[in-house]
């Protein structure tokens, strides 16, 4: 039976990647994403674990993206359900919807932080709108999110003074304002310095692990796919479906979809 | 004690001597940010005035702590510890453990300040004309460059991207033939009305005529065109132009050997220069519209207001007009292409941009209808 405090485990994720002991955190049931006519991802199904770090892989325009911005709820399936727990984010509505959005937080491929704000200003804004903290305690709580990322010097910064890589932290301390249990991540890496991309990396294994946040991470850098992924799931443009799933490590040695092991393996399109 | 667990909230905090002095702190529930208000009420009341030497929290009712949770304990520490007190987590659910790990007081002690540039008199007043200075600088290049490029332009017209100054000249122009025509029709009606009434005392309501026709022919059709344009186009133009810059597009120009100005501004301000009189005209029509509705409506007949329109009126009127238009159109393109190429980063810089370009457009349409103003009276127009 899962329960948060067992998420706080020190052993809790060794156990876990072995064999999940809880009901899924999130399940995608028979999805469809089309746009117009266009079908992009057909009738798919996977469930995600609380506490692991599942990414969602495949080469470009497969879907990835898309995928994540289904799952949390930006854009509505041609078919299937999302459930959180149970709870499906496509068919609710009003304050049940409010509620399922306010288990998960997201980071964006550019950040997406409040350019007229500071970064505290930034994490703030959830504490702001969903709790009744007095003043002195969101700020403390939004500085000790800053502090986890490794940003607690840069409180007042505004997001156009500090780099790509510390812009992306700063959106997972944001994401993470109001402790959700989930953290969505969208091309974490991109575009970072493989130093920069590695402690991006570690930020996420040393949340997963102390505080036993899932991930759901949308990303195609292969080193990074190795350093965090519990498990992956790889999608593929030509069938539109799950051509693979398991340990990134696993699929590149042992899958016998000549696709998959090319792309875990890097190599070029022949012919 | 905790509270009654009838009433019992999700979180809970207590607080009471500790033997011996201090304060002992009890915590319960579920420490989350949602839930933890009132335990952080109690924690300030019981650290409020002289600080404690010693704390001792008792966590062993705590069933799930996030990180906001975990702030209370923060809290407690960055205000006991630094006084030369201790404190003490006598029980603590042992999975929650790990997390007291995570953070170090000693990083919290000092309190948030928002962030605020002190500065004094004279180095705002240095500051201020530094950049006045800078802004100067910058306007001036703009002009000369625009110039040069608006030269060049005209000297080699296959140079000119004409389907950028087509799409411009429809977005801008044809599109905003509506609010032009709808604004002139009632500023002539007002204007028509507003004058007819005191008009009317002297027995001069015919007047009115002449007094709708001159104004708007001379100074109320370009002025108004133009004010709107500058609310509708000029800022469009600082908006797109601020967001290409903000997403290097501008730099992808200067990078493939284009200059922005040709490449972006050119085509506007020609397609400004063209569609400003031509709505101008739109404008003064709609307006003479409105005085021959009021005219109508105090009894005289179309013709008679229709004639005295026209006599009170002649090419020269329509034409000072029409050059006015002509120059407004330029600064409107022109300082609304500007602002968007002085555009910095962020999404807020886009929004500080196309504020700076309307403003900037109507107070240099003002000033140049002054000056308008002044040299058609030296030149008798």
């Amino acid at each position: 039976m899962r329960t948060e405090d067992n998420l706080h485990h020190p052993f809790r994720f060794l156990t876990m990647t072995a064999h999940p002991p809880s009901p899924p955190i999130i399940s995608v049931r028979n999805f469809t994403a089309a746009y117009g006519g266009n079908v992009v991802i057909d009738d798919i199904s996977f469930d995600v674990f609380p506490g692991e770090v599942f990414v969602i892989l495949g080469g470009s325009g497969c879907g990835k993206s898309t995928m994540l911005k289904h799952m949390i709820g930006l854009y509505e399936p041609a078919a299937g359900a999302i459930l959180f727990e149970g709870d499906d984010i496509v068919t609710a509505y009003g304050t049940q919807r409010q509620e399922i959005l306010c288990r998960f937080g997201v980071m964006y491929q550019l950040g997406a932080l409040f350019g007229s704000m500071t970064l505290l200003e930034n994490v703030r804004v959830p504490l702001e709108e969903y709790t009744d903290l007095p003043e002195d305690a969101m700020n403390l709580v939004a500085r000790m999110k800053l502090d986890l990322v490794g940003l607690g010097e840069f409180l007042h910064h505004m997001p156009a003074e500090i780099s790509g890589g510390m812009q992306k932290r700063a959106a997972i301390a944001r994401a993470m304002a109001l402790d959700p249990k989930i953290l969505f991540l969208d091309e974490p890496s991109a575009g970072l310095d493989p130093i920069t991309s590695a402690g991006l990396d570690q930020l996420i294994l040393r949340l997963s692990r102390t505080l036993g946040i899932t991930f759901v991470v949308v990303t195609h850098e292969l080193p990074s796919i190795y350093t965090i992924a519990d498990r992956a799931i790889m999608l593929d443009k030509s069938v539109k479906k799950i051509v693979a799933e398991g340990k990134p490590a696993a699929l590149r040695d042992t899958s016998d979809n000549p696709w998959v092991r090319q792309f875990f393996n890097r190599e070029a399109e022949t012919g | 004690m905790p509270p009654a667990s009838t009433t019992r909230p999700p979180a809970w905090a207590t607080a009471g001597p500790l033997d011996g002095g201090g304060v002992r702190l009890q915590l319960g529930g579920r420490l989350t940010a949602q839930s933890i208000t009132g335990v952080w009420n109690v924690v300030e009341e019981a650290l409020r005035g002289t600080v404690p030497e010693r704390v001792v929290i008792d966590g062993s009712e705590v069933t799930y702590c996030d990180t906001a949770g975990l702030g209370i304990l923060m809290e407690v520490r960055s205000r006991v510890e630094p006084a030369g007190g201790t404190v003490d987590v006598a029980a603590w659910p042992e999975n929650l453990r790990p997390m007291l790990d995570l953070f170090d007081a000693a990083s919290f002690r000092e309190p948030v300040h928002p962030r605020v540039e002190h500065a004094r008199l004279p180095e705002e007043v240095g500051r201020g004309v530094v950049q006045l200075y800078r802004d100067l600088v910058v306007q001036l290049t703009y002009v000369g460059e625009l110039t040069a490029a608006l030269g060049a332009a005209l000297l080699r017209p296959h140079t000119i991207r004409w389907r950028d100054a087509l799409r411009t000249a429809e977005t801008a122009g044809v599109n905003a033939l509506p609010i032009v025509v709808l604004i002139g029709f009632l500023l002539g009606l007002i204007m028509a009305f507003q004058s007819a009434i005191p008009m009317k005392q002297f027995g001069a309501e015919i007047f009115v005529a002449n007094l709708v026709s001159l104004s708007m022919l001379r100074e109320l059709g370009p002025l108004m065109t133009a004010i709107v344009l500058a609310g509708r186009s000029g800022s469009a133009f600082a908006a797109e132009i601020g967001t290409m810059k903000v997403n290097e597009e501008v730099n992808a120009l200067v990078t493939m050997g284009l200059k922005p100005v040709n490449f972006l501004v050119v085509p506007r301000v020609l397609a400004a220069v063209v569609m400003t009189p031509l709505l101008t005209l739109f404008t003064c029509l709609a307006g003479l519209l409105g005085g021959i509705v009021v005219m109508l409506s105090l009894g005289f007949p179309f013709v008679t207001a229709y004639n005295q329109m026209v006599n009170s009126t002649d090419a020269v009127d329509l034409l000072g007009g029409l050059v006015k238009a002509f120059f407004f159109g330029i600064l409107v393109a022109g300082v609304g292409c500007m602002r968007g190429l002085e555009t910095k980063t962020g999404a807020s810089a886009v929004g500080d941009s196309t504020t700076r370009a309307v403003v900037s457009s109507i107070v240099l349409i003002a000033i140049a209808d002054g000056i308008f103003s002044v040299v058609y009276y030296f030149l008798g127009v």
